[in-house]
């Protein structure tokens, strides 16, 4: 009897335990998400609708308007650039970064370690280390104001190189005995075999690229002058001049609309990003 | 180690290194260089004449309580969003990774986030925190009655922190998940037997094998909150009112690119340079001590 009675509190305490845990998770994650719900609801309410007090949680009549009115700011504009730049660099960064790693895992040649080394400092150097002589060369090469000057600068990736030469290295060497006894060559070793076994690598290195450029503003703001030319998170300063702190429906429009991209990105490929970190246990 | 079977061919991997290698040494190398040789010159205004000056900036920098006042700035500001963003990540990561209904779900509604830039998250704290429409001092009025001005010389730099935490929540969260996932069972079913509690188990053995991943972060993090911040500073107060979020990234766009002193913004640049590398150096120490330990 006096086990029975134990073993069923035990049983009631496990359970609520379990439910106390889902209660943090679920506040948790609601508080997570309140700025972005927040500024969901803004994006549609008039502006008299934003000003009303107690604030208006329900929303509101404008969302049409709002989206309508940050998108002719040129919004709509400097999402293409900003979608242009993120694909060049993710795709760029990808190619260069696997045949550098292709080199140095699958080559014997002098320097080599040397050469690994002088790419893996470049992770010390971000560019508010660089950015004022950075800047003088871009306007040297005659690139300032252009799309030259947002994408050629950030080509080489060391995080890619060493991402995919840890997976390379991790592949079994029988690999490249077959390839060499089909008497195919090293690039067509790369296409045909390495790149289809590192799809997770790739899409993990793809959604944090493209995350970092679609998201990047220091640099943008001081190479750029022309609007056409613009990305959309200076946009977003510029659309704060508009609004000023008083059409924030059209504001909120505004960040909605530069949120979107990347998160798509994100939960897309979030599978593949999460197991390219190890986070989901491969069976 | 070394793999042994290798593609013989004299040329090929140098061509396969060389984009790598060229961007690298035009657009990193060869301006940290040049940052080194400009922050020991005054330069004239558009770069026209330049003259050696030695350490003139750095002395500068130095006696200058503007700086002075930015690198403390800085530095609260730093310790506050490792501190704080590290603690609240390991503390969700603990509680995501623990076997429940809907795991997967609660570990993407806490990681995405990740994917919403320093400018956006910004913006949207602002509307938050905004003594006219915000939701956050509705909140306050009806539970304390008071409405702060978050815009405010003392409470400027707490909103900017909050916003910088917030927005690296995800990311911290992916690695601390990633790490967890590799606790080894065993010893955790080891400790249970030996009748360790929830905390013991966490103090004891999840918290010294996440050591290598903390390190990471605790770097990534730094240097998350002396660069990356720079769009979410400017966005929301432009460094005031009255220099109260001056940090140093946004002294450096100022003094670099508003008043165009080159010589000292690179000055500038240089030390922030500095900081990177001991930070980084600091890392591969504890990151190399903990291998040891961890596996």
């Amino acid at each position: 009897m006096a086990h029975e009675t134990r073993s069923i509190i035990y049983l009631w305490r496990a359970r609520a335990q379990t439910l106390l845990l889902h209660a943090v998770l679920i506040v948790a994650c609601l508080l997570i998400a309140a700025p972005v719900l927040n500024a969901l609801v803004g994006s549609t309410q008039t502006t008299a609708e934003a000003f009303t007090y107690p604030p208006k949680l329900t929303p509101g009549k404008a969302t049409v308007d709002n989206f309508r009115n940050a998108w002719n700011l040129g919004l709509g504009r400097m999402m293409l650039n900003s979608a242009y730049i993120a694909i060049v660099i993710t795709v760029g960064k990808t190619a260069l970064s696997l045949f550098a790693a292709l080199a140095l895992v699958y080559f014997r040649f002098r320097w080599k370690n040397l050469i690994f080394l002088f790419i893996l400092v470049t992770l010390m150097l971000p560019v508010p280390v660089r950015i004022i002589p950075l800047f003088e060369l871009i306007q040297t090469f005659k690139m300032g104001d252009t799309y030259y000057a947002l994408t050629l600068p950030f080509l080489a990736s060391a995080t890619g190189t060493f991402l995919f030469r840890q997976h390379f290295m991790s592949i079994p060497t029988d690999l490249v005995d077959a390839a060499r006894v089909d008497g195919s060559g090293p690039l067509r070793f790369l296409f045909q075999i390495l790149i289809p076994m590192s799809m997770n690598t790739i899409a993990a290195l793809a959604v944090i690229e493209f995350i970092y450029i679609w998201n990047q503003y220091l640099w943008p703001l001081i190479v750029i002058s022309t609007n056409e030319k613009q990305v959309i998170q200076i946009g977003l300063k510029m659309a704060t001049q508009v609004w000023a702190d008083v059409d924030w429906g059209m504001g909120m429009a505004a960040v909605v609309m530069a949120m979107v991209p990347p998160l798509i990105v994100l939960l897309l490929l979030q599978e593949q990003f999460m197991r390219g970190f190890g986070l989901v246990q491969e069976k | 180690m070394e793999i042994q079977a290798k593609f013989p061919h004299r040329w090929l991997p140098y061509l396969l290194l060389l984009p790598t290698i060229l961007v690298s040494v035009i657009f990193l190398y060869y301006p940290t260089g040049q940052t080194f040789i400009l922050s020991l010159q005054r330069v004239a205004f558009l770069g026209l004449r330049k003259t050696f000056v030695g350490l003139e900036n750095y002395q500068r920098l130095f006696t200058s309580p503007d700086y002075g006042r930015s690198v403390v700035t800085s530095l609260k500001f730093s310790v506050g969003v490792v501190l704080i963003g590290l603690s609240l990540s390991l503390l969700l990561a603990v509680l995501a990774n623990q076997k429940l209904q809907g795991a997967r779900i609660y570990r993407t509604l806490l990681v995405w986030p990740y994917a919403l830039s320093p400018a956006v998250a910004g913006l949207m704290w602002l509307f938050l925190f905004s003594p006219t429409v915000g939701l956050i001092n509705y909140v306050t009025d009806t539970l304390f009655g008071i409405k702060p001005n978050w815009l405010s010389i003392n409470l400027a730099p707490l909103m900017v922190m909050a916003t910088a935490i917030w927005k690296n929540l995800g990311y911290n969260i992916v690695f601390y998940l990633a790490a967890l996932q590799s606790v080894p069972g065993v010893l955790m079913e080891a400790a249970e037997i030996d009748g360790a509690n929830t905390f013991q188990k966490f103090w004891k053995i999840t918290l010294p094998l996440l050591s290598p991943t903390t390190f990471f972060l605790f770097t990534m993090n730094l240097i998350y909150s002396f660069f990356s911040v720079f769009g979410l500073i400017d966005v929301m107060t432009r460094g005031g009112p009255v220099d109260a979020t001056n940090i140093l990234i946004y002294n450096l766009y100022q003094d670099g690119f508003v008043f165009f002193k080159t010589g000292l913004a690179s000055a500038q640049s240089i030390i922030l340079f500095v900081l990177v590398i001991i930070l980084t150096l600091v890392q591969f120490r504890t990151g190399e001590r903990s291998v040891h330990y961890g596996a």
